[in-house]
Order: structure tokens, then C-alpha cells, then sequence
């Protein structure tokens, strides 16, 4: 921030701490999405390694199989060691980096004190949360 | 096609995506249905699933290093995620209410548009005027590092930008797309923000909106594993090229070109979903 352009200026509190917590969230967003391709890619190799020259086509729409289509379903398969499951945990924990990121906000602007952000927060946090439990429950 | 081949075609493309999408704050979802669609004629759900899922690797992938950049605003991004969210939960409801040929049709006058805005050059006149007051009480005002320094800016229109994002969101949910596009008119134009700002704050939020209608789709089975994989991982590594790029290069180029790949793309989709072939 005010370090760019000076670099002895020192920073003042508010913002040495914003910088802080914009490093961590670009931490955590770097660390979620490459852990979630490495479990993605070890779910590939298996994949692709099973069956290579199976024919292949998405034409039609048929629906996931159950195991593929809830969290609970997703983790218990991936564990038994189905490469398709690997592959879908993987992106499972994709979809957990942003919902995470908006968790870690919440604190951060809490630390703040800053009241009317950690609502705002909050109320995205619900949305998520509802989105991805509420359709489970629904389902 | 086999397995292999088809993945690794499918890898190709979506990574050619996802470096255009990133060079130009459009998003690599935007191309990514049409792609599957269009080329390897994948059902319009399985690809919607797919494309979503990539769209969050790209925003998270992305925004971490935008975010170093200084160029995102934060404030600005969490507040406006309220409308964003909220359309895309409603948006994601909408997709198994819709007839898939309506999609098709929604999705190629979203890329119509989303070229046009691209193309659309704004006269950069300084406004005089003072912020609006609900910028101010927001904290949104800031500042980014420009190459004379660090440039301040002031945040115009926020009911307008929100209502936009609100619908952002909304298409988003109901296309499997980041709906950059909108984001940046929302930002950009609506409420006057700095275009860089604009496209990697739109980056930024992308990820949590995609994340609002992921759920839905998965219960619906819209994601599958194996077609998602290659998708996934393209984008992520062409979006992750794309971002690198973007500081150094003029986009004036780059979304011309990337204009007339959308509209061929959206004439296609307008075309197939006009003729009931989806």
C-alpha cells in the first residue's frame, strides 16, 4: 500500500494490518486451489489410468450417482479409493476455498472492530452455508 | 472419442480459456459452456456444472495473486457478494426450471453483451461531483499503485451497483459463468471505479459467488468428476498464465480479439438454442 510508494514511509497501523490480511487471504486461497488440483490430479491419474481408451461421451444428461452427489457421499468414496470420488473430493474442497475465505473475513474484520463488515460477512457466510447444506437437505 | 484423447483435448481448450478469460476480467467461464457445447457436444447441464467448478479455481487462483498487486478492494467485494450470492442461489433454483434451449438462448445474448461492453470504449471524464455518501459510510473509497504512484479513487452509485450485481449473480447461478461482464459494468461504469479495480476486484468475487450456486448443483448432479477434471485444471493453469500477463500488456488488443471469438461463440449459441438443440 503506502509502501509502494515510499518504502521508508512507515505504514500506519490500520493499514499494516489490512496488508496483512490481504496476504493471508491471498495465502489461502493459493493453498485451497492447489490443494484442491493435487487431489484432483491424483484422482486423474487413476482415472486415466484404469481405463484409457473407454469411449467416452456426454451427450445426454443422466445424473450423478448418489456417492457423487453429497459431501458425506463424496468423502466415504473418495476414502475407499474410487478414482471418480478422488476427483470429485477434490473439487468438493475447491468449492470450500471461497467459503472459507468469507470465514476468515469475518474474523479479520472482527479483529477490526470493524461491525458493519463482519454482518455483511455474516450474511454471505449464511448464504453458502445454506446453499451448499440447505440443497443436501433438500436432496 | 476415448478417455485419454478426450481429456486431453478438453484439457487444451479449457486452458486457452481460461488464458483469455484472465487477460481480459471477463472470466474463462463465459467461453467454457459454448466450448463443451459447441465442440464436444456435451450436455448443457454437465457443462454448466463443469464450467462453474472452473470458475471458482480461476477467481481463487487468480485473486491471490491480484491481491498482492494491491489493485483489489475488499470492502467493496464483500459488500456487493450480499447481491451476488443472493442471485445465484436463485439463479442456480432457475436452471432446473428453465427449458435448456431458453439457457442457450439467455447465454448467447450474455455473450453478445459481454463483447459489446468489451468493445464499448467510455470517455474517462473526471467527475467532479462528490462521492456517494453511502461509499463513504461504507468505507469504500481507497486507493491502487499505478505506474505514476498511488492513485485514489472515489466510489459513485452503490444502490445502482448493487442491483446490477444482484442480476451479476443471478446469471451466474443459472449459466454456470462468472458473469464478469456484469461485474465490471456494475463496477466500471455504474459506480466509477477504476477499470483494474474494477476487473480484479470482479475476479475476486467471482469465486464466492460460483461457491453460492455450486451446492445446488451438486446435489443435482450437474457436476461430473471426470469431465470437470480436465476443465478444472486447464483453466486454473491458463487463467494462472493470463494473470501474469495482465499487468505488463495494453488490453486494448487482446479484447478485440477476444470480442469477436465471443460473438461468434454467442451467435452459435443463439442460433442452437433458437433451433431446439439442446
Amino acid at each position: 500500500m503506502d509502501s509502494l510508494d515510499n518504502p521508508k514511509h512507515p505504514l500506519s497501523n490500520a493499514d499494516w494490518y489490512e496488508e496483512q490480511v490481504e496476504n493471508t487471504i491471498a495465502q489461502l486461497l493459493r493453498g485451497g486451489v492447489l490443494l484442491a488440483a493435487v487431489v484432483v490430479i491424483a484422482g486423474a491419474v487413476l482415472y486415466l489410468g484404469s481405463s484409457p481408451l473407454a469411449h467416452v461421451s456426454y451427450r445426454t444428461f443422466q445424473g450423478e450417482p448418489e456417492h457423487l452427489k453429497s459431501v458425506h457421499g463424496i468423502v466415504r468414496s473418495a476414502f475407499a479409493g474410487q478414482a471418480r470420488s478422488i476427483m470429485q473430493l477434490g473439487l468438493l474442497l475447491l468449492i470450500a476455498t471461497p467459503i472459507a475465505r468469507v470465514i476468515f473475513s469475518v474474523f479479520a474484520f472482527a479483529i477490526e472492530s470493524d461491525r458493519m463488515y463482519v454482518i455483511f460477512t455474516l450474511i454471505v457466510l449464511g448464504v453458502l452455508l445454506y446453499s451448499l447444506f440447505g440443497s443436501f437437505l433438500v436432496a | 472419442m476415448n478417455v485419454l484423447a478426450f481429456t486431453f483435448l478438453l484439457w487444451i481448450g479449457s486452458l486457452f480459456a481460461g488464458f483469455l478469460g484472465a487477460l481480459t476480467g471477463l472470466g474463462g467461464g463465459v467461453v467454457l459452456v459454448p466450448l463443451l457445447t459447441i465442440f464436444f457436444h456435451v450436455d448443457l447441464r454437465y457443462a454448466i456444472g463443469a464450467s462453474l467448478v472452473s470458475v471458482i479455481a480461476t477467481s481463487s487462483g487468480s485473486a491471490a495473486a491480484y491481491l498482492k498487486e494491491g489493485f483489489s478492494n475488499i470492502r467493496i467485494g464483500m459488500f456487493l457478494e450480499i447481491a451476488t450470492t443472493l442471485g445465484a442461489l436463485l439463479g442456480a433454483y432457475l436452471t432446473a426450471k428453465v427449458p435448456a434451449s431458453v439457457i442457450a438462448i439467455i447465454f448467447g445474448i450474455v455473450l453478445l453483451y459481454s463483447a459489446y461492453v468489451s468493445r464499448r470504449t467510455r470517455p474517462r471524464e473526471e467527475i467532479a461531483q462528490a462521492p456517494d455518501p453511502i461509499a463513504t459510510k461504507l468505507k469504500m473509497n481507497s486507493s491502487f499503485p499505478d505506474t505514476t504512484g498511488l492513485r485514489t479513487y472515489n466510489v459513485y452509485r452503490v444502490p445502482a451497483g448493487f442491483g446490477i450485481m444482484f442480476g451479476a449473480g443471478a446469471l451466474s447461478g443459472l449459466l454456470g459463468i462468472g458473469s464478469g461482464a456484469l461485474k465490471v459494468v456494475a463496477m466500471d461504469q455504474a459506480m466509477k471505479i477504476p477499470f483494474k479495480v474494477s476487473t480484479t476486484t470482479s475476479n475476486f468475487m467471482i469465486g464466492v459467488t460460483a461457491a453460492a450456486s455450486a451446492g445446488v448443483y451438486l446435489s443435482r448432479g450437474y457436476i461430473d468428476p471426470a469431465l470437470a477434471m480436465p476443465v478444472m485444471l486447464g483453466v486454473l493453469i491458463g487463467s494462472l498464465m493470463g494473470t501474469r500477463v495482465l499487468v505488463k500488456t495494453r488490453t486494448k488488443s487482446l479484447r478485440l480479439v477476444f470480442s469477436v471469438v465471443i460473438v461468434l461463440l454467442g451467435v452459435e449459441m443463439l442460433i442452437k438454442g433458437i433451433g431446439g438443440k439442446f
